[in-house]
């Protein structure tokens, strides 16, 4: 599988990661011999095979719908890179 | 001060023979004597650990206190502590100071240990020689020229120059137990759920295990024992009782079954490392296990099997980094898009962001079953082997890397050559089995290390067998010149 420069600006899109132009293809080259790494998979015989998501067979645990948290709100907005009035700023989202 | 095992600092620290003041201060001066030349901290916290290391001497003169009581050690910056900054190696979480602490963080300060700083390691705990990481690579005290390992290189360097007389470490393919057998120490990666990752900055959920570096099995055992058990906060823990493991420590070895996996002995094995590693198993049969082959047909696929389950939950972790509630923000963004896309662009370093390319790609419309349900299929083989071996056998045991340290810069630009590295640390987190490294020799003047893999929550089996080894042998007392 080869990935073109292309398609690397395109999966950065999906990541939400900005990635300078001259900096595409030097990507695709890499991910390209990643790809190629775990094609390997594809020689496995897995037809009756389960997929496995996780090592431990375990459901999820369920606790009593009681607040257990304090408020930290404060704390929490204190390393927010730009607050205003307990809000967090971003740029203008509705024109 | 800082050659004693943890079992003699604390039968110092109850004879005042010495107080936790002097023993935190005489590490915090060997990290300002040394750590110049091996960058392993990348936060030291002298106030912090001297506040704690009079709290200790308090407890310990009105005759209480534990096993850990006033001993230092090194927390890897992957761990939130509330008030410190907690980077994760990234420059993404640069200015980041936690608001809370890591379960572990709070477990190991309640068992009276006193914290010395944040150990450096790999971007996100990415990579496999600490090259990655924002505040620069870590060097090798064995040899500055050469890598510790990675991803918890940093935990690794200090410890075993004895700049801490243990730390904390996490291994998600191999981050405890390769820098382990490439710096002469002892590590273990507990099973998946053994340890809380509350607290613990995610990479990829269902591998991502805290373990321990030491520099003997007795000393892991007894920093594992205060870390281990169940968190309500973390909802894949496992809600089962902790062995005693020092207490286990002391078993013999007779009638011990060790299974030796052909594919741990294959192609690509450094000849000086498998001689080192079949004199640990002659060390072994002598002292009374029994050794039997094992088959783990799969083994092979676990690389290409880690390289899309780990990217693929690695992309969706590490997409809470936006820019907006902590973490590096882009200045001057026109648009909230252009925000998240600059702030991780700019945050990230390009191991991160290829592994979050990688995992975005084999999780799109499109390749999702060719690779990403593909691999949780392999994986399920993988398991299946480990569960057959262990029908038969106690233990697994192979080497655990295939050379010993390189050479800093040497796989620099190609990602596949260095994920290659953890060759023999993968499976074990895929099947989500507890593993080990221990020092086995040396070649070429470096150590080399051997890996013993057990079943579902046998710790305490595995912290003994290398604990009977370490009885018999003295690689794991040999220092790096230096730093005697």
């Amino acid at each position: 599988m080869k990935l073109s420069p292309e398609q690397v600006k395109q999966v950065a899109h999906l990541a939400r990661l900005e990635i300078r132009p001259e900096q595409l293809g030097h990507y695709a080259a890499q991910l390209s011999s990643i790809l190629e790494m775990v094609s390997q998979l594809a020689a496995a015989r897995t037809d009756a095979v389960e997929p496995m998501a996780h090592p431990l067979d375990m459901v999820q645990r369920l606790r009593p719908d009681a607040v257990t948290e304090e408020d930290r709100r404060a704390d929490f907005q204190a390393i927010a890179p730009a607050v205003e009035n307990g809000l967090y700023l971003v740029p203008k989202v509705i024109e | 001060m800082h050659n004693l095992s943890i079992k003699e600092l604390s039968e110092g620290l109850k004879a005042k023979r010495f107080s936790s003041r002097e023993l935190t201060q005489h590490h915090l001066d060997r990290i300002a004597r040394h750590d110049w030349a091996l960058n392993s901290f990348i936060t030291v916290t002298p106030e912090r650990a001297m506040a704690q290391a009079a709290a200790a001497d308090a407890q310990l003169a009105a005759g209480a206190g534990g096993p850990l009581t006033g001993i230092p050690l090194a927390q890897k910056d992957i761990f939130c502590t509330r008030g410190v900054k907690t980077s994760c190696g990234s420059k993404m979480l640069d200015r980041f100071v936690a608001p809370y602490d890591a379960t572990i963080v709070e477990k190991l300060d309640a068992a009276g240990m006193v914290m010395l700083g944040k150990a450096n390691m790999d971007e996100f705990a990415m990579g496999s020689s600490n090259e990655t990481s924002w505040h620069g690579a870590v060097r090798n005290p064995w040899n500055p020229g050469r890598v510790p390992g990675g991803s918890s290189g940093g935990s690794a360097a200090a410890v075993a120059a004895g700049l801490a007389p243990a730390a904390t470490a996490t291994d998600t393919g191999g981050s405890i137990r390769q820098p382990a057998a490439l710096t002469n120490l002892t590590g273990i990666k507990p099973t998946y759920g053994r340890v809380s990752r509350y607290g613990m900055i995610a990479f990829a959920s269902s591998l991502d295990q805290a373990g321990v570096l030491a520099r003997s099995a007795q000393d892991a055992a007894y920093v594992l024992q205060a870390m281990a058990g169940f968190d309500p906060r973390d909802s894949t823990s496992v809600d089962c009782p902790v062995d005693d493991y020092p207490a286990a420590l002391d078993k013999p070895l007779r009638g011990l079954r060790i299974g030796l996996p052909d594919e741990f002995f294959a192609e690509g094995l450094e000849p000086g490392v498998r001689s080192c590693v079949e004199g640990a198993i002659k060390k072994l049969w002598e002292l009374g296990a029994e050794f039997e082959n094992v088959s783990l047909p799969n083994m092979p696929l676990s690389v290409p099997t880690y390289y899309v389950v780990a990217p693929a939950e690695a992309s969706s972790n590490l997409a809470r980094f936006d820019g907006v509630r902590y973490g590096h923000r882009a200045d001057n963004a026109a648009s909230l898009e252009e925000l998240y896309k600059r702030s991780r662009g700019e945050g990230f370093g390009a191991e991160v962001q290829r592994r979050i390319m990688i995992g975005t790609y084999v999780l799109s419309h499109g390749y999702y079953d060719a690779y990403y349900l593909k691999a949780q299929k392999v994986r399920r083989l993988i398991y299946d082997d480990f569960k057959r071996a262990f029908a038969s056998v106690d233990l697994v045991l192979g080497p655990t890397a295939q050379n010993v340290a390189f050479r800093l810069g040497d796989k620099g630009d190609d990602p596949v050559a260095m994920y290659l590295n953890d060759i023999y640390t993968i499976a074990a987190n895929l099947a989500g089995i507890p593993a080990l490294s221990m020092p086995c020799g040396f070649h070429d003047g470096l150590p080399v290390g051997v890996q013993l893999m057990g079943n579902f929550f046998d710790e305490a089996r595995m912290l003994n067998v290398a604990h009977q080894y370490q009885q018999a042998t003295d690689w794991h007392k040999r220092r790096p010149p230096g730093f005697e």
